[in-house]
Protein backbone atom coordinates (compact mmCIF):
# COMPACT_ATOMS: atom_id res chain seq x y z
CA UNK A 1 0.00 0.00 0.00
CA UNK A 2 1.42 3.53 -0.76
CA UNK A 3 1.17 5.50 1.84
CA UNK A 4 1.22 9.37 0.87
CA UNK A 5 2.21 12.52 3.30
CA UNK A 6 -0.74 14.91 4.05
CA UNK A 7 -0.22 18.26 1.86
CA UNK A 8 -1.00 19.81 4.99
CA UNK A 9 1.50 17.86 7.20
CA UNK A 10 4.35 18.36 4.50
CA UNK A 11 3.40 22.26 5.03
CA UNK A 12 4.09 22.18 8.54
CA UNK A 13 7.13 19.86 8.40
CA UNK A 14 8.40 22.36 5.72
CA UNK A 15 7.86 25.05 7.48
CA UNK A 16 9.67 23.81 10.54
CA UNK A 17 12.53 22.80 8.81
CA UNK A 18 12.94 26.23 7.22
CA UNK A 19 12.06 28.00 10.59
CA UNK A 20 14.71 25.78 12.43
CA UNK A 21 17.36 26.48 10.01
CA UNK A 22 16.97 29.90 9.90
CA UNK A 23 17.09 30.23 13.66
CA UNK A 24 20.20 28.24 13.79
CA UNK A 25 21.92 30.93 11.56
CA UNK A 26 20.95 33.89 13.58
CA UNK A 27 21.78 32.18 16.51
CA UNK A 28 25.04 31.52 15.55
CA UNK A 29 26.00 34.79 14.07
CA UNK A 30 24.48 36.97 17.09
CA UNK A 31 26.39 34.73 19.35
CA UNK A 32 29.39 35.07 17.69
CA UNK A 33 29.00 38.73 18.08
CA UNK A 34 27.69 38.69 21.11
CA UNK A 35 30.86 37.26 22.86
CA UNK A 36 32.98 39.01 20.62
CA UNK A 37 31.50 42.31 22.32
CA UNK A 38 31.09 40.93 25.58
CA UNK A 39 34.39 40.12 25.69
CA UNK A 40 36.26 43.11 23.62
CA UNK A 41 34.22 46.13 25.03
CA UNK A 42 35.53 46.15 28.79
CA UNK A 43 39.22 46.31 27.09
CA UNK A 44 37.69 49.85 24.47
CA UNK A 45 37.93 53.27 26.40
CA UNK A 46 39.36 56.40 25.20
CA UNK A 47 43.02 55.34 25.20
CA UNK A 48 42.68 52.07 23.95
CA UNK A 49 41.29 53.92 20.41
CA UNK A 50 43.31 57.31 20.81
CA UNK A 51 47.00 55.92 21.69
CA UNK A 52 49.83 53.86 19.98
CA UNK A 53 50.13 50.20 21.09
CA UNK A 54 53.36 49.71 23.13
CA UNK A 55 55.28 46.57 24.05
CA UNK A 56 54.45 44.76 21.34
CA UNK A 57 50.10 45.50 21.77
CA UNK A 58 50.55 43.98 25.00
CA UNK A 59 49.92 47.77 26.26
CA UNK A 60 48.66 51.04 24.86
CA UNK A 61 45.55 51.50 22.55
CA UNK A 62 45.59 50.59 18.49
CA UNK A 63 45.33 54.01 16.93
CA UNK A 64 47.83 53.16 14.06
CA UNK A 65 45.83 50.46 13.25
CA UNK A 66 42.88 51.95 13.26
CA UNK A 67 44.18 54.65 10.65
CA UNK A 68 46.28 52.22 8.74
CA UNK A 69 43.29 49.71 8.27
CA UNK A 70 41.12 53.02 6.88
CA UNK A 71 44.01 54.19 4.97
CA UNK A 72 44.29 50.89 3.17
CA UNK A 73 40.24 50.06 3.03
CA UNK A 74 39.32 53.97 1.55
CA UNK A 75 42.19 53.60 -0.92
CA UNK A 76 41.67 50.28 -2.50
CA UNK A 77 38.06 51.35 -2.60
CA UNK A 78 38.20 54.47 -4.16
CA UNK A 79 40.49 52.75 -6.84
CA UNK A 80 38.69 49.62 -7.40
CA UNK A 81 35.09 51.15 -7.45
CA UNK A 82 35.92 53.40 -10.93
CA UNK A 83 37.04 50.47 -12.77
CA UNK A 84 35.00 47.72 -11.59
CA UNK A 85 31.63 49.63 -11.74
CA UNK A 86 32.79 51.04 -15.16
CA UNK A 87 33.40 47.41 -16.24
CA UNK A 88 30.19 46.19 -15.11
CA UNK A 89 28.52 48.80 -17.54
CA UNK A 90 30.66 48.43 -20.40
CA UNK A 91 29.90 44.59 -19.86
CA UNK A 92 26.10 45.10 -19.32
CA UNK A 93 25.16 48.14 -21.57
CA UNK A 94 27.74 48.72 -24.24
CA UNK A 95 28.67 45.65 -25.27
CA UNK A 96 26.63 42.02 -26.41
CA UNK A 97 28.27 38.93 -25.99
CA UNK A 98 31.44 38.58 -27.51
CA UNK A 99 35.02 36.97 -27.15
CA UNK A 100 36.14 39.51 -25.13
CA UNK A 101 33.34 39.74 -22.39
CA UNK A 102 33.49 36.27 -22.25
CA UNK A 103 37.21 36.55 -21.66
CA UNK A 104 36.56 39.56 -19.31
CA UNK A 105 33.77 37.44 -17.36
CA UNK A 106 36.12 34.36 -17.32
CA UNK A 107 38.61 36.13 -15.29
CA UNK A 108 36.42 38.23 -12.80
CA UNK A 109 34.62 34.95 -11.94
CA UNK A 110 38.23 32.96 -11.67
CA UNK A 111 39.94 36.15 -10.13
CA UNK A 112 37.32 35.79 -7.33
CA UNK A 113 37.75 32.58 -6.85
CA UNK A 114 41.73 33.32 -5.95
CA UNK A 115 43.01 32.58 -2.31
CA UNK A 116 43.95 36.25 -0.47
CA UNK A 117 47.26 34.94 -0.45
CA UNK A 118 47.76 35.03 -4.03
CA UNK A 119 47.22 38.46 -4.20
CA UNK A 120 49.52 39.02 -1.58
CA UNK A 121 52.01 37.38 -3.16
CA UNK A 122 51.66 38.87 -6.54
CA UNK A 123 51.22 42.52 -4.52
CA UNK A 124 54.78 41.74 -3.02
CA UNK A 125 56.31 40.89 -6.31
CA UNK A 126 54.94 43.28 -8.33
CA UNK A 127 54.42 46.33 -6.13
CA UNK A 128 57.41 46.07 -3.53
CA UNK A 129 59.74 44.25 -5.80
CA UNK A 130 58.94 45.51 -9.29
CA UNK A 131 57.93 48.43 -8.41
CA UNK A 132 59.64 49.13 -5.13
CA UNK A 133 56.63 51.13 -3.15
CA UNK A 134 58.14 48.99 -0.20
CA UNK A 135 55.80 48.24 3.04
CA UNK A 136 53.28 51.24 2.58
CA UNK A 137 49.90 51.78 2.71
CA UNK A 138 49.78 52.37 -1.15
CA UNK A 139 51.03 48.55 -1.69
CA UNK A 140 48.32 47.34 -0.01
CA UNK A 141 45.62 49.47 -0.91
CA UNK A 142 46.84 48.66 -4.72
CA UNK A 143 46.49 45.02 -4.11
CA UNK A 144 43.41 44.96 -2.10
CA UNK A 145 42.06 46.83 -5.02
CA UNK A 146 42.71 44.74 -7.79
CA UNK A 147 41.37 41.72 -5.04
CA UNK A 148 37.87 43.33 -4.17
CA UNK A 149 37.94 44.08 -8.04
CA UNK A 150 36.19 41.21 -9.38
CA UNK A 151 33.35 40.61 -6.64
CA UNK A 152 32.28 44.83 -7.49
CA UNK A 153 32.44 43.99 -10.98
CA UNK A 154 30.57 40.94 -11.01
CA UNK A 155 27.58 43.05 -8.16
CA UNK A 156 27.49 46.05 -10.11
CA UNK A 157 27.00 43.74 -13.48
CA UNK A 158 24.11 42.16 -11.81
CA UNK A 159 22.70 45.20 -10.28
CA UNK A 160 22.83 46.87 -13.63
CA UNK A 161 21.01 44.16 -15.30
CA UNK A 162 18.42 43.41 -12.68
CA UNK A 163 17.04 47.25 -13.87
CA UNK A 164 13.93 47.01 -15.18
CA UNK A 165 14.31 46.70 -19.59
CA UNK A 166 11.07 49.22 -19.89
CA UNK A 167 12.56 51.83 -17.74
CA UNK A 168 15.95 51.91 -20.71
CA UNK A 169 12.63 52.14 -23.02
CA UNK A 170 11.21 55.04 -21.71
CA UNK A 171 14.24 56.99 -21.50
CA UNK A 172 14.91 56.44 -25.19
CA UNK A 173 11.75 56.96 -26.31
CA UNK A 174 12.09 60.52 -24.65
CA UNK A 175 14.85 60.98 -26.77
CA UNK A 176 17.38 60.13 -23.97
CA UNK A 177 20.92 59.60 -25.28
CA UNK A 178 23.24 56.19 -24.25
CA UNK A 179 24.71 57.82 -21.29
CA UNK A 180 21.80 59.74 -20.08
CA UNK A 181 19.92 56.75 -20.19
CA UNK A 182 22.28 55.08 -18.19
CA UNK A 183 22.71 58.52 -15.78
CA UNK A 184 19.07 59.01 -15.58
CA UNK A 185 17.02 55.63 -16.23
CA UNK A 186 19.84 52.64 -15.24
CA UNK A 187 21.99 54.29 -12.76
CA UNK A 188 19.73 55.27 -10.19
CA UNK A 189 17.57 51.70 -9.96
CA UNK A 190 20.92 50.04 -9.74
CA UNK A 191 23.01 52.40 -7.23
CA UNK A 192 21.57 49.88 -3.95
CA UNK A 193 22.86 46.54 -5.60
CA UNK A 194 26.52 48.60 -6.54
CA UNK A 195 26.09 50.04 -3.25
CA UNK A 196 26.10 46.27 -1.14
CA UNK A 197 28.84 45.25 -3.61
CA UNK A 198 31.26 47.89 -2.45
CA UNK A 199 29.93 47.29 1.44
CA UNK A 200 30.95 43.61 0.92
CA UNK A 201 34.22 44.64 -0.24
CA UNK A 202 35.06 47.16 2.20
CA UNK A 203 34.31 44.67 4.24
CA UNK A 204 36.73 41.86 3.09
CA UNK A 205 39.03 44.81 2.89
CA UNK A 206 39.41 45.74 6.62
CA UNK A 207 38.99 41.86 7.67
CA UNK A 208 41.89 40.91 4.85
CA UNK A 209 45.22 39.63 6.43
CA UNK A 210 46.94 37.28 3.86
CA UNK A 211 47.25 40.10 1.18
CA UNK A 212 47.82 42.92 3.61
CA UNK A 213 51.02 41.15 5.31
CA UNK A 214 52.92 40.61 2.78
CA UNK A 215 52.40 44.22 1.18
CA UNK A 216 51.67 46.46 4.31
CA UNK A 217 53.38 44.58 6.62
CA UNK A 218 53.11 43.65 9.94
CA UNK A 219 55.35 46.42 11.98
CA UNK A 220 53.75 47.33 15.29
CA UNK A 221 53.08 50.51 14.36
CA UNK A 222 52.35 49.93 10.75
CA UNK A 223 49.85 47.10 10.56
CA UNK A 224 46.05 46.67 10.32
CA UNK A 225 43.80 45.73 12.67
CA UNK A 226 43.20 42.27 11.26
CA UNK A 227 46.85 41.64 11.46
CA UNK A 228 47.21 43.31 15.18
CA UNK A 229 44.96 40.67 16.34
CA UNK A 230 46.71 38.03 14.57
CA UNK A 231 50.07 39.04 15.87
CA UNK A 232 48.14 39.91 19.53
CA UNK A 233 46.52 36.05 19.66
CA UNK A 234 49.83 33.88 17.70
CA UNK A 235 52.30 35.39 19.96
CA UNK A 236 50.38 34.90 23.00
CA UNK A 237 50.88 38.77 23.74
CA UNK A 238 47.51 39.64 24.81
CA UNK A 239 43.95 38.24 24.38
CA UNK A 240 42.03 40.84 26.02
CA UNK A 241 43.69 43.32 23.46
CA UNK A 242 42.63 40.84 20.77
CA UNK A 243 39.22 40.92 21.99
CA UNK A 244 39.11 44.81 21.83
CA UNK A 245 40.43 44.75 18.61
CA UNK A 246 37.27 42.24 17.18
CA UNK A 247 35.27 44.04 18.97
CA UNK A 248 36.44 47.50 17.04
CA UNK A 249 36.55 45.62 13.66
CA UNK A 250 32.96 44.63 14.02
CA UNK A 251 31.89 48.20 15.21
CA UNK A 252 33.70 49.72 12.43
CA UNK A 253 32.07 47.40 9.96
CA UNK A 254 28.96 47.79 11.39
CA UNK A 255 29.17 51.29 11.65
CA UNK A 256 30.58 51.54 7.50
CA UNK A 257 27.64 49.30 6.65
CA UNK A 258 24.96 52.15 8.25
CA UNK A 259 26.57 55.07 6.88
CA UNK A 260 26.23 53.41 3.45
CA UNK A 261 22.60 52.56 3.38
CA UNK A 262 21.98 56.37 4.92
CA UNK A 263 24.16 57.96 2.33
CA UNK A 264 22.38 55.67 -0.49
CA UNK A 265 18.51 56.71 1.02
CA UNK A 266 19.54 60.51 1.17
CA UNK A 267 20.77 60.22 -3.10
CA UNK A 268 17.82 58.04 -3.18
CA UNK A 269 15.45 60.33 -1.83
CA UNK A 270 16.64 63.30 -3.45
CA UNK A 271 15.82 62.12 -7.11
CA UNK A 272 17.34 61.57 -9.65
CA UNK B 1 -5.91 57.77 -49.33
CA UNK B 2 -9.28 59.60 -49.27
CA UNK B 3 -8.06 61.47 -46.31
CA UNK B 4 -7.21 65.56 -47.47
CA UNK B 5 -4.76 66.12 -44.76
CA UNK B 6 -1.49 65.76 -45.51
CA UNK B 7 0.20 63.36 -44.75
CA UNK B 8 2.39 62.80 -41.07
CA UNK B 9 3.93 59.70 -41.53
CA UNK B 10 4.53 58.00 -44.64
CA UNK B 11 6.82 54.45 -45.06
CA UNK B 12 6.89 53.16 -48.78
CA UNK B 13 7.18 48.99 -48.65
CA UNK B 14 9.19 49.12 -45.70
CA UNK B 15 10.48 45.68 -44.29
CA UNK B 16 11.39 44.48 -40.84
CA UNK B 17 13.36 40.88 -40.31
CA UNK B 18 14.90 40.04 -36.88
CA UNK B 19 17.85 38.24 -37.82
CA UNK B 20 16.75 35.64 -40.51
CA UNK B 21 12.94 35.87 -39.18
CA UNK B 22 10.65 38.62 -41.69
CA UNK B 23 8.61 40.32 -39.57
CA UNK B 24 6.95 42.67 -41.94
CA UNK B 25 6.69 42.76 -45.73
CA UNK B 26 6.06 45.32 -47.72
CA UNK B 27 4.26 48.32 -45.56
CA UNK B 28 3.24 51.00 -47.18
CA UNK B 29 0.89 53.45 -45.71
CA UNK B 30 0.48 57.71 -45.33
CA UNK B 31 -0.50 58.40 -41.73
CA UNK B 32 -2.23 61.73 -42.38
CA UNK B 33 -1.32 64.74 -39.61
CA UNK B 34 -3.84 65.38 -36.74
CA UNK B 35 -5.54 62.27 -36.74
CA UNK B 36 -6.13 58.67 -34.53
CA UNK B 37 -4.53 55.65 -36.68
CA UNK B 38 -5.63 52.34 -35.15
CA UNK B 39 -3.33 49.57 -35.47
CA UNK B 40 -5.32 46.78 -35.36
CA UNK B 41 -4.90 42.75 -36.45
CA UNK B 42 -4.55 39.13 -34.21
CA UNK B 43 -1.50 38.67 -31.61
CA UNK B 44 1.88 38.37 -33.51
CA UNK B 45 1.01 40.02 -36.76
CA UNK B 46 3.85 42.41 -36.09
CA UNK B 47 1.62 45.52 -34.82
CA UNK B 48 3.94 46.57 -32.28
CA UNK B 49 7.20 46.10 -34.55
CA UNK B 50 5.34 48.19 -37.03
CA UNK B 51 4.46 51.18 -34.25
CA UNK B 52 8.39 50.75 -33.46
CA UNK B 53 9.31 50.85 -36.63
CA UNK B 54 8.47 54.98 -36.25
CA UNK B 55 10.54 56.32 -33.28
CA UNK B 56 13.16 53.14 -34.12
CA UNK B 57 12.57 51.29 -30.95
CA UNK B 58 13.38 48.83 -33.11
CA UNK B 59 16.90 49.62 -32.76
CA UNK B 60 17.42 48.08 -29.31
CA UNK B 61 17.38 44.82 -30.64
CA UNK B 62 20.52 43.97 -31.91
CA UNK B 63 19.50 41.41 -34.53
CA UNK B 64 16.35 43.97 -35.94
CA UNK B 65 16.95 44.87 -39.45
CA UNK B 66 14.82 47.59 -41.45
CA UNK B 67 14.89 48.09 -45.47
CA UNK B 68 12.94 50.60 -47.26
CA UNK B 69 11.87 54.03 -46.64
CA UNK B 70 9.93 55.80 -43.75
CA UNK B 71 9.51 59.44 -43.40
CA UNK B 72 8.75 62.26 -40.89
CA UNK B 73 7.13 64.65 -42.85
CA UNK B 74 9.27 64.97 -45.75
CA UNK B 75 12.60 63.66 -43.84
CA UNK B 76 14.06 60.65 -43.69
CA UNK B 77 13.81 58.57 -40.11
CA UNK B 78 16.20 55.39 -41.57
CA UNK B 79 19.13 55.65 -43.91
CA UNK B 80 22.43 58.21 -44.83
CA UNK B 81 20.10 61.33 -44.55
CA UNK B 82 18.28 60.11 -41.43
CA UNK B 83 18.75 62.79 -38.14
CA UNK B 84 19.87 61.68 -35.48
CA UNK B 85 17.52 59.04 -33.55
CA UNK B 86 17.33 60.98 -30.07
CA UNK B 87 16.35 63.97 -32.08
CA UNK B 88 13.47 61.73 -33.59
CA UNK B 89 12.41 60.48 -31.13
CA UNK B 90 12.02 63.55 -29.77
CA UNK B 91 9.54 64.36 -32.47
CA UNK B 92 7.67 60.77 -32.18
CA UNK B 93 7.30 60.17 -28.38
CA UNK B 94 5.77 57.03 -27.08
CA UNK B 95 3.53 55.76 -24.33
CA UNK B 96 3.77 51.53 -23.33
CA UNK B 97 1.26 49.10 -22.66
CA UNK B 98 2.06 49.31 -19.09
CA UNK B 99 2.42 52.22 -16.88
CA UNK B 100 5.94 52.36 -16.56
CA UNK B 101 6.87 55.38 -14.32
CA UNK B 102 10.34 55.85 -13.20
CA UNK B 103 10.74 55.70 -9.26
CA UNK B 104 10.55 58.88 -8.73
CA UNK B 105 8.62 62.18 -7.81
CA UNK B 106 5.40 62.31 -10.10
CA UNK B 107 7.37 66.22 -10.98
CA UNK B 108 10.67 64.22 -11.39
CA UNK B 109 9.31 62.05 -14.10
CA UNK B 110 7.89 64.84 -16.38
CA UNK B 111 11.01 66.74 -16.67
CA UNK B 112 13.48 64.07 -16.88
CA UNK B 113 12.71 64.25 -21.07
CA UNK B 114 13.36 68.22 -21.19
CA UNK B 115 15.86 68.17 -19.10
CA UNK B 116 17.73 65.46 -20.86
CA UNK B 117 17.12 68.10 -24.15
CA UNK B 118 18.65 70.76 -22.44
CA UNK B 119 16.04 72.90 -20.07
CA UNK B 120 17.44 73.58 -16.98
CA UNK B 121 15.44 76.70 -15.80
CA UNK B 122 12.96 75.94 -12.77
CA UNK B 123 10.33 78.40 -13.61
CA UNK B 124 10.03 77.09 -17.20
CA UNK B 125 10.39 72.85 -15.83
CA UNK B 126 7.63 73.96 -13.68
CA UNK B 127 5.75 75.60 -16.26
CA UNK B 128 6.08 72.16 -18.48
CA UNK B 129 4.96 70.29 -15.82
CA UNK B 130 1.87 71.98 -15.29
CA UNK B 131 0.77 72.49 -19.00
CA UNK B 132 1.68 68.92 -19.82
CA UNK B 133 -0.15 67.33 -16.11
CA UNK B 134 -2.82 69.93 -17.45
CA UNK B 135 -3.81 68.38 -20.81
CA UNK B 136 -4.00 65.04 -19.58
CA UNK B 137 -6.32 66.18 -16.98
CA UNK B 138 -4.18 65.33 -14.10
CA UNK B 139 -3.39 68.34 -12.07
CA UNK B 140 -6.03 68.89 -10.32
CA UNK B 141 -5.72 65.54 -8.91
CA UNK B 142 -1.69 66.08 -8.09
CA UNK B 143 -1.00 69.71 -8.09
CA UNK B 144 -0.42 69.61 -3.94
CA UNK B 145 1.64 66.09 -4.23
CA UNK B 146 3.99 66.59 -7.27
CA UNK B 147 6.93 65.68 -4.78
CA UNK B 148 5.37 62.43 -4.07
CA UNK B 149 6.52 58.83 -5.73
CA UNK B 150 4.80 58.63 -8.99
CA UNK B 151 4.36 54.82 -7.94
CA UNK B 152 1.65 55.52 -5.39
CA UNK B 153 -0.24 56.77 -8.08
CA UNK B 154 -3.04 54.90 -9.38
CA UNK B 155 -2.46 52.61 -12.74
CA UNK B 156 -4.88 54.82 -15.01
CA UNK B 157 -3.27 58.26 -13.38
CA UNK B 158 0.13 56.49 -13.79
CA UNK B 159 -0.74 55.86 -17.41
CA UNK B 160 -1.78 59.42 -17.94
CA UNK B 161 1.65 60.80 -15.98
CA UNK B 162 3.18 58.75 -18.96
CA UNK B 163 1.44 60.90 -21.55
CA UNK B 164 2.05 63.81 -19.94
CA UNK B 165 5.79 62.51 -19.78
CA UNK B 166 5.99 61.51 -23.37
CA UNK B 167 4.33 65.64 -23.61
CA UNK B 168 7.03 67.27 -21.81
CA UNK B 169 9.54 67.24 -24.97
CA UNK B 170 7.07 68.82 -27.07
CA UNK B 171 6.84 65.48 -29.74
CA UNK B 172 4.58 66.14 -33.24
CA UNK B 173 3.49 62.23 -32.99
CA UNK B 174 2.73 59.96 -29.89
CA UNK B 175 2.77 56.39 -30.69
CA UNK B 176 0.44 54.30 -27.99
CA UNK B 177 1.56 50.69 -27.66
CA UNK B 178 -1.99 49.11 -26.37
CA UNK B 179 -1.74 51.68 -23.93
CA UNK B 180 -5.18 50.84 -22.27
CA UNK B 181 -4.91 47.08 -22.32
CA UNK B 182 -3.73 46.98 -18.89
CA UNK B 183 -6.35 49.41 -17.44
CA UNK B 184 -9.44 48.92 -16.07
CA UNK B 185 -12.75 50.80 -17.93
CA UNK B 186 -13.46 54.00 -16.76
CA UNK B 187 -10.04 55.19 -16.54
CA UNK B 188 -9.70 53.17 -20.47
CA UNK B 189 -12.62 56.15 -20.78
CA UNK B 190 -10.67 58.90 -19.52
CA UNK B 191 -7.35 58.27 -21.75
CA UNK B 192 -9.76 57.55 -25.04
CA UNK B 193 -11.09 60.78 -23.72
CA UNK B 194 -7.77 62.68 -23.90
CA UNK B 195 -6.71 60.77 -27.09
CA UNK B 196 -9.65 62.73 -28.88
CA UNK B 197 -8.51 65.82 -27.57
CA UNK B 198 -4.56 65.85 -28.09
CA UNK B 199 -5.44 64.40 -31.84
CA UNK B 200 -6.29 68.21 -32.11
CA UNK B 201 -2.77 69.22 -31.94
CA UNK B 202 -0.97 65.60 -32.32
CA UNK B 203 -0.92 62.85 -35.14
CA UNK B 204 -1.46 59.41 -32.92
CA UNK B 205 -1.26 56.13 -33.96
CA UNK B 206 -2.25 53.08 -31.04
CA UNK B 207 -2.37 49.91 -31.38
CA UNK B 208 -5.29 48.10 -29.90
CA UNK B 209 -6.57 44.67 -29.29
CA UNK B 210 -10.16 46.52 -28.89
CA UNK B 211 -12.37 46.53 -31.68
CA UNK B 212 -14.43 49.07 -30.24
CA UNK B 213 -11.38 51.34 -28.85
CA UNK B 214 -10.33 51.90 -32.53
CA UNK B 215 -13.99 52.34 -34.00
CA UNK B 216 -14.95 54.42 -31.00
CA UNK B 217 -11.38 56.87 -31.29
CA UNK B 218 -9.86 56.35 -34.89
CA UNK B 219 -10.01 58.51 -37.82
CA UNK B 220 -7.51 55.44 -40.09
CA UNK B 221 -7.55 52.02 -39.96
CA UNK B 222 -5.28 49.86 -40.13
CA UNK B 223 -5.46 45.90 -40.43
CA UNK B 224 -2.16 43.78 -40.40
CA UNK B 225 -2.28 40.14 -40.94
CA UNK B 226 0.74 37.52 -41.22
CA UNK B 227 0.25 35.94 -44.62
CA UNK B 228 1.15 32.02 -45.68
CA UNK B 229 4.74 32.41 -44.86
CA UNK B 230 4.50 34.38 -41.61
CA UNK B 231 5.27 37.71 -43.22
CA UNK B 232 3.14 40.59 -41.28
CA UNK B 233 1.21 42.54 -44.21
CA UNK B 234 -0.82 45.47 -44.24
CA UNK B 235 -4.43 44.24 -45.43
CA UNK B 236 -6.09 47.48 -45.56
CA UNK B 237 -5.96 50.77 -44.63
CA UNK B 238 -8.75 53.30 -44.78
CA UNK B 239 -10.97 55.65 -42.78
CA UNK B 240 -12.25 53.65 -39.55
CA UNK B 241 -15.87 53.62 -39.80
CA UNK B 242 -15.47 52.77 -44.26
CA UNK B 243 -13.66 50.02 -42.81
CA UNK B 244 -15.61 48.95 -40.22
CA UNK B 245 -19.27 49.32 -42.07
CA UNK B 246 -17.72 48.32 -45.54
CA UNK B 247 -14.54 46.12 -45.49
CA UNK B 248 -12.76 45.94 -48.83
CA UNK B 249 -10.99 42.81 -48.06
CA UNK B 250 -12.67 39.69 -47.10
CA UNK B 251 -9.61 38.89 -44.54
CA UNK B 252 -10.59 42.04 -42.82
CA UNK B 253 -14.27 41.68 -42.56
CA UNK B 254 -14.01 37.87 -41.28
CA UNK B 255 -11.22 39.58 -38.92
CA UNK B 256 -14.20 42.47 -37.37
CA UNK B 257 -16.70 40.51 -37.56
CA UNK B 258 -15.47 37.68 -35.79
CA UNK B 259 -14.41 40.09 -32.81
CA UNK B 260 -18.15 41.32 -32.77
CA UNK B 261 -19.37 37.86 -33.49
Amino acid sequence: MKRRIKPQTAEKIAKGAIWTIALMVIGILIAIIVYILYKGLPVINWSFLTEAPRRMGKEGGISSSIIITLSVTALAVLIAMPFGIGTAFYLAEYTRDNIITRIIRFSAESLAGIPSIVYGLFGYIFFLEILGLGWSVLSGGLTLAIMILPTIIRTSEEAILAVSKTYREVSFSLGGTKWQTIRKAVFPSAVRGITNGIILSVGRSVAETAAVILTVGSDLKMRTMAIHFYQLVMEGISMENAYGTAAILIILIFFINVVANMLIDRFIAKGR
Amino acid sequence: MPDSRKSKLTTKSINLYYGSVHALGDVTVEIPECSITAIIGPSGCGKSSFLRLFNRMNDLIPIARVEGEAFLDDSPIYGKDAEDVASLRKKIGMVFQKPNVFPASIYENIVIGPKSHGTENKAVLNEITERCLTKVALWSEVKDSLRKPAQELSSGQQQRLCIARALAVDPEVILMDESCSALDPESTAKIEELMLELAKQYTIIIVTHNMEQAARVSDMSAFMMIDEEKIGRLVEFSPTTEMFLNPKDKRTEDYIEGRFG
